[in-house]
């Protein structure tokens, strides 16, 4: 073990270097669970085979997410010294041309690169005839600071992180910074949490600093159960330090004496590359007793939770880590108060923490002067359904949403229609293809009737009918719900029985002011977020579509034809 | 000892994690028998000092538990609002077809079970199943069989 932060720093950029300009070529392949479900992993078993066929020596790496999800498996080659070459959609055919044309043979398969990304300090000349990938829509409008590191380093390997300046953000806390000093990095970033409900970090932080008890915590909640919302397991599987120094410092920060990383039990990906970044944390002496010399001493333990959507509430979390039910608790008393065992608690999103480090090593202002009015930094959003480009971009807030869908997505797929965009989860909102001309911006979105929430943005096209999708949605948050309060127990059931009686269009016209009823008790009645914004999907599909689901209830047609087709989901045979 | 307990107890005392409960016990015994039998919720309710009840509590909750043994593979089917868009829905029923069921669940064979999962966390790549936890995205109604076809000519037993 390197005796030194500075000599870990120096080995750390000898290893880099070595890989960058060594003898060796390096290659790099994404396999987070996008990448995974791309059948990246055994695009990298054929990489290896290939090579060894070939008799050539060269680096392979399962590195995380570029963010370029369409063009998975996304296999990148560069040359000691050269730039960084990317094939698209890369199938085991094309694997050993690759490897015999470019690799051996020095020279790129122009036909099938998608881009290169030209690296610094490399005086080899620019590839003829492949475009540069910066200037790809979905990367042209991105702006990094989370995910700088996602698809270019090893998640299994901290010298990789601290190469690029990793680790340096918790040595200026410790060594530069007193805990005061952190905290007022954060709350000049403006740093607003990313989990959903933008409550300004600091503000949060300054609760559990405020605490003098002798034992404190700090949770980061990676429960992400949201369908259409992956960057939370996108950022642990592509850079697990960011997130784990993330944890530290704001240990720090309040004074809390351990942290807790919560993931949800099988998601195998996430989990291995965190519990790597912890040991080799801990190996490296950034945690344990005395980091890096310093009095302050903290652990990180990652704890497992079973299915379940609600586990993700920061107060059925804590019931989940103690091994109960994950339902809610009442408050107060806040986590701040009386949290995890009792103690003294902090929650964060795994995003809000993951923007920590760099927060504290380029300064609070850094990250402010970045964003739009009170949503200061970068928005990581997660796109999918009927988009041209599906993956995860990170863009400053302040950007139209627009754009988004329009240029860096790249419209829609086969060039049909935008019908309407399913933002923040299943309990955020719908919002009409007419009113997609709003700024990122938790305050300009929420007044749209839609929110920012866990960055999820689900577009769909004309063939899509929004009573099919709306019972889809309630569907889940019907199956989801805990039961612990039951105007949300009863009413998403209730919710569910009257939306599949529209879809089988035979609903009748009390059947909206029915629902609006039970919309208003679940909000007013429920303990919780589920229950409380549960009606979201239905009101916000009612505030653009109200015309559709009038058809479908006084013409008793479905004007796209798929509300009759078979529909089958947990809530049908689990009930 | 039977070799069921054993298994049991090996399990729950072979948990590493500093923070050890009834739910961290349970998961580490699905882990290692793919149920959990009523020998481990006494066995746990034990080691716990809880009742048999108060762990049943917790188990009954997740729905990720099962409590008889495992058929030997699994498919999941995505049915989040990602895949639901992109036709999850056919692909739900040609699995169930390949599969030989109504609705998801076990085959009598108990060579296969079919379940839905509210997401499996690839969305860009929906729609999505899972084979035994390995992913694959993009299917479509015939290349779901197929992957099903494929997984049942294999030998195997899923946790």
């Amino acid at each position: 073990m390197p005796s030194s932060f500075l000599e870990t720093g120096l080995e750390a950029g000898k290893r880099w270097q070595e890989l960058n300009a060594g003898e060796r070529p390096w290659i790099r392949i994404g396999t987070a669970l996008c990448g995974e479900a791309a059948g990246a992993f055994e695009i990298a078993d054929a990489v290896e085979a290939a090579l060894e066929n070939q008799g050539v020596a060269a680096t392979v790496s399962r590195v995380g997410c570029l963010g370029l999800c369409f063009a998975e498996p996304l296999l990148d080659v560069q040359l000691p010294g050269g730039h960084r070459i990317f094939y698209a959609n890369v199938d085991t055919e094309s694997v050993s041309e690759i490897i015999s044309a470019h690799v051996v043979g020095g020279v790129p398969v122009t036909a099938k690169a998608l881009g290169y990304i030209a690296q610094e300090g490399s005086t080899a000349p620019v590839p003829d005839g492949i475009p540069d990938l910066n200037q790809h829509p979905m990367k042209a409008w991105e702006n990094r600071i989370v995910l700088r590191n996602a698809g270019n380093i090893d998640p299994f390997d901290i010298y990789q992180y601290i190469a690029n300046g990793g680790y340096q953000a918790l040595h200026k806390s410790l060594t530069e910074l007193n805990r005061e000093e952190t905290l007022n990095e954060v709350k000049a970033s403006g740093l607003r949490g990313r989990g959903g409900a933008a409550f300004p970090t600091a503000t949060k932080w300054s609760f559990l600093a405020g605490n003098p008890a002798p034992e404190k915590f700090v949770l980061c909640n990676c429960e992400e159960g949201d369908p259409g919302a992956f960057n939370d397991k996108n950022i642990l599987e592509s850079d697990p330090n960011t997130l784990v120094e993330g944890v530290i410092i704001a240990g720090y920060a309040t004074g809390a004496s351990k942290g807790y990383i919560f993931i949800r039990h099988g998601h195998d990906g996430p989990i291995n590359r965190c519990r790597a970044a912890v040991d080799q944390a801990r190996e490296l002496g950034f945690l344990g007793e005395n980091i890096m010399g310093t009095d302050f001493s903290y652990e990180i333990e990652i704890a497992l939770t079973g299915d379940s959507y609600v586990a993700g509430e920061e107060s059925a979390l804590m019931e989940a880590i103690e091994g109960k039910r994950a339902m809610p608790r009442f408050r107060p008393p806040f986590p701040a108060q009386v949290g995890l065992f009792g103690k003294p608690t902090n929650i964060n999103n795994v995003k809000t923490l993951s923007y920590v480090p760099e927060i504290v090593s380029k300064g609070g202002e850094w990250f402010a002067s970045i964003g739009h009015e009170t949503s200061t930094g970068t928005v990581i959003l997660c796109l999918s359904g009927n988009l041209k480009y599906t993956g995860m971009i990170e863009v400053p807030l302040g950007m139209n949403l627009k754009d988004v869908i329009y240029e860096a997505a790249g419209g829609m797929k086969e060039d049909k229609t935008l019908k309407f965009l399913q933002t923040g989860g299943p309990l955020g909102g719908v919002l009409g293809a007419d009113n997609i001309d709003v700024l990122l911006d938790f305050e300009v979105l929420r007044a749209a009737g839609a929110i920012v929430g866990s960055g999820g943005l689900i577009a769909a096209d004309d063939s899509t009918c929004i009573v099919d999708l709306t019972r889809s949605l309630i569907a889940f948050c019907q199956y989801e719900s805990c039961g612990k309060c039951f105007p949300c127990r009863m009413g998403m059931s209730h919710l569910l029985e009257v939306l599949e009686r529209l879809c089988r269009l035979e609903g009748t016209t009390d059947d909206l002011a029915l629902m609006q009823k039970i919309g208003v008790n679940m909000q007013a009645g429920s303990l919780c977020g589920h229950g409380q914004l549960g009606f979201n999907p239905v009101s916000s599909a009612l505030r653009y579509f109200g015309p559709e689901f009038d058809k479908h209830i006084v013409d008793h047609t479905c004007p796209t034809g798929t509300c009759l087709e078979p529909s089958y989901s947990p809530a049908q045979s689990r009930r | 000892m039977s070799g069921l307990v054993q298994r049991i107890h090996d399990a729950v005392h072979g948990q590493t994690q500093p923070t050890v409960t009834v739910l961290s016990s349970l998961l580490a015994v699905e882990d290692e028998l793919g149920y959990i039998p009523k020998e481990a919720l006494e066995f746990v309710a034990e080691f716990s000092n809880a009742t048999v009840n108060d762990v049943w509590a917790v188990a009954s909750f997740y729905p990720n538990f099962r409590f008889d043994p495992p058929a030997e593979h699994v498919v999941d089917v995505c049915w989040g609002a990602s895949c639901h868009l992109v036709g999850a829905m056919n692909i739900f029923k040609s699995v169930l077809e390949a599969a030989g069921l109504d609705d998801e669940g076990d085959t009598p064979d108990k060579r296969l079970t079919v379940r839905f999962n509210s997401c499996l966390g690839a969305c860009s790549q929906a729609p999505v199943i899972a084979m035994d936890h390995h992913l694959a995205g993009r299917v479509n109604p015939e290349s779901a069989a197929k992957h099903v076809t494929h997984l049942l000519e294999q030998d195997g037993h899923a946790k």
